[in-house]
């Protein structure tokens, strides 16, 4: 069971208790009422379907921050038997909000990258809440160019609220180390595949975000602001959360349509925590599919590819 | 990322502004000293204070002006305007506010890019304009860096920036967010030609545009006092909950941790300017 329902589950959990309920009476009274249990699983299984498929773009930022989602370790844990985490950025310290390291992925050392959040109140704080000081960015770009190196793929796991916005930060250069990345990885000499997996909160998300494929899991959100500080800012109110998210198209339907993501990964029904394994094969299939497809792609062409289709975004007109 | 649409009503004034604000148009206000100024006086001194050194808030036709010998240029890709491609609604459609600016300001977008000569030295330089919905980055002001850069690869210049922005465009949401990749993108090619890019940060320099283009010179400058920094200070007051230090994110906290070459005073812009692009020109 969840440790949080969101309000559009209500209904759902409401029925999964009824259906409990139920199986409990048929067991005790031994009367055969697998009929009505059928019906009512069936009515679950509607209801589920009907109300992931129609979320708001709201709700659906509501799943991306559910506290039961797999983060980053957990997938990089579960991608690979021998991943060696590595950790500091040889200047100031080591950034615990960013993690990164090499793991055997499908028979291939691989550099894992990714914001990473805390799952119990302690682990938020020492996780500071996945929200990166410059040094998590720069310890971030040494391991990519640790993996250019020795010539091994970068994958980049993206979930964070934000980068940091604190005193140090701002001594230390946020705003530096974030346009350092974006330069750097633009002409990385190897593959780069990037994937959202919960929040893609502007700079601090794309600070790790350039990459050959950007690909968003299904119930996730990318947006050049949150929809409660765009709420802030534009209408003055916290209130318009609501209308900010819808106002920002931030799901990873959005974003594919606005050609400015490359694929979306489907999640299990309910989302990723309802079924961490489920997602994990889901991941682990197109992982090793993209990883095979950019294998094959020549240096030159890679990097020449991937900075066509960065410098190819933007709409405008001519008058 | 732009926080800094707030701070745009209270205290961050162009000079349009503050010659809006007196009936003749003649007379302004200095924000600092405030002192009585004429428009002239204000003129001859490099839109800087002659009182009390304040550097006023001038956009892309006083910089230029500055900057490029008798004023002569070629304006680059003038034609780009915006398109609000996500029909995107706050308080008001962002097409109604990008007509009205449009309108207000005679200017198409945040950004001019001009090609001219500085002290001779053939140059393409972009300039920013705060005027213009906060100065804010969305995909005009990326293209536009994109063209500055092409322009300067095809003909073997020097590229100078001039960054004066509150961030990303929130109007644009991803795509906005998308061309600090672009941007970024774009120097690393030009930096692959070896040829020498120089930001100068003004008064302010933050979000977006800082976490990009603005901190990626090969030389990073900036005029005195400037605001420059990624988070706005408001935001970072309500997340640490307490008061900022005196001082925090201006162009000399810049330059004593180590993110700028130089502070440039404006009436010595010019010259520094050149001498850096003379220096890093192959001989
Ligand atoms: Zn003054």
């Amino acid at each position: 069971m969840a440790s949080v329902i969101l309000d559009f589950e209500k209904p759902i959990i409401e029925l999964e208790e009824k259906l409990t309920l139920m199986k409990k009476m048929a067991e005790e009274s031994k009367l055969d009422i697998s009929g009505p249990i059928k019906e009512l699983e069936a009515k679950i299984l509607q209801l589920k379907k009907n109300t992931y498929q129609n979320l708001t773009r709201w709700q659906r930022v509501q799943l991306s921050r559910h506290p039961d989602r797999p983060y980053t370790l957990d997938y990089v844990y579960g991608l690979c038997t021998d991943f060696v985490e590595l950790h500091g950025d040889r200047h100031i310290k080591d950034d615990k909000a960013i993690i990164g390291g090499f793991g055997t992925f499908e028979g291939q050392t691989v550099m894992f990258i990714g914001h990473q959040k805390g799952r119990d109140i302690k682990q938020r704080q020492y996780r500071n809440f996945g929200m990166p000081n410059p040094e998590g960015y720069r310890k971030a770009l040494r391991l990519m160019k640790l993996a250019e190196k020795f010539n091994k793929p970068v994958v980049t796991f993206i979930d964070t609220p934000g980068a940091y916005p604190g005193i140090e930060a701002e001594e230390r250069g946020q705003g530096e180390a974030i346009a350092r990345n974006l330069f750097e990885m633009s002409t990385l000499r190897v593959p780069i595949i990037c994937i959202v997996i919960g929040e893609g909160a502007s700079g601090g998300a794309l600070g790790i975000g350039v990459g050959d494929r950007v690909l968003m899991l299904e119930n996730t959100w990318y947006s050049v602001i949150s929809p409660e500080s765009c709420s802030s800012i534009l209408w003055r109110s916290w209130d318009y959360k609501e209308q900010a998210a819808e106002a920002l198209r931030l799901t990873a339907k959005d974003m594919l349509e606005l050609k400015l993501i490359d694929g979306i990964i489907k999640e299990p029904l309910g989302g990723a925590h309802q079924d961490p394994q489920g997602m994990l094969k889901n991941l682990r299939k197109v992982l090793k599919h993209q990883l095979a497809e950019l294998k094959e792609i020549d240096t030159d062409t890679l990097v020449q590819q991937r900075i066509q289709k960065f410098t190819s975004m933007g709409v405008f007109a001519t008058e | 990322m732009t926080n800094w649409f707030k701070r745009e009503k209270e205290n961050i004034k162009t000079l349009t502004d503050q010659k809006r604000e007196t009936p003749d148009g003649l007379w302004t206000k200095c924000p600092s000293c405030k002192k009585s100024l004429h428009i002239r006086q204000l003129q001859d001194n490099s839109y800087v204070c002659p009182f009390c050194d304040y550097h006023h808030n001038i956009g892309s036709e006083e910089y230029f002006q500055l900057l490029l010998d008798n004023n002569e240029f070629t304006e680059i890709a003038a034609d780009l305007t915006a398109v609000d491609i996500l029909k995107f609604v706050d308080t008001k459609p962002y097409s109604e506010r990008i007509t009205a600016t449009q309108k207000k300001t005679n200017l198409k977008d945040a950004i001019r890019v001009a090609s001219g000569r500085m002290n001779g030295l053939e140059i393409v330089i972009a300039c920013m304009d705060f005027d213009f919905i906060g100065g804010s980055m969305g995909s005009v002001v990326g293209e536009k860096i994109a063209r500055a850069v092409d322009y300067a690869i095809e003909n073997y210049l020097a590229l100078i920036i001039i960054s004066k922005s509150g961030g990303a465009r929130m109007m644009e949401s991803a795509m906005s967010l998308m061309q600090m990749a672009k941007t970024s993108a774009k120097l690393a090619i030009l930096a692959q030609h070896k040829l020498p890019y120089i930001s100068l940060c003004t008064n302010p320099t933050t979000g977006g545009v800082t976490a990009s283009f603005a901190m990626l010179g090969d030389i990073n400058l900036a005029e005195p006092k400037a605001l420059i920094g990624f988070a706005g200070p408001r935001v970072i007051e309500q997340t640490i909950g307490k008061p900022l230090p005196e001082g925090f994110q201006t162009a000399e906290f810049l330059l004593e941790h180590g993110f700028l070459d130089a502070i440039v005073h404006r009436k010595e812009l010019k010259e520094t300017l050149t001498k850096i692009t003379r220096h890093l020109l192959p001989e």
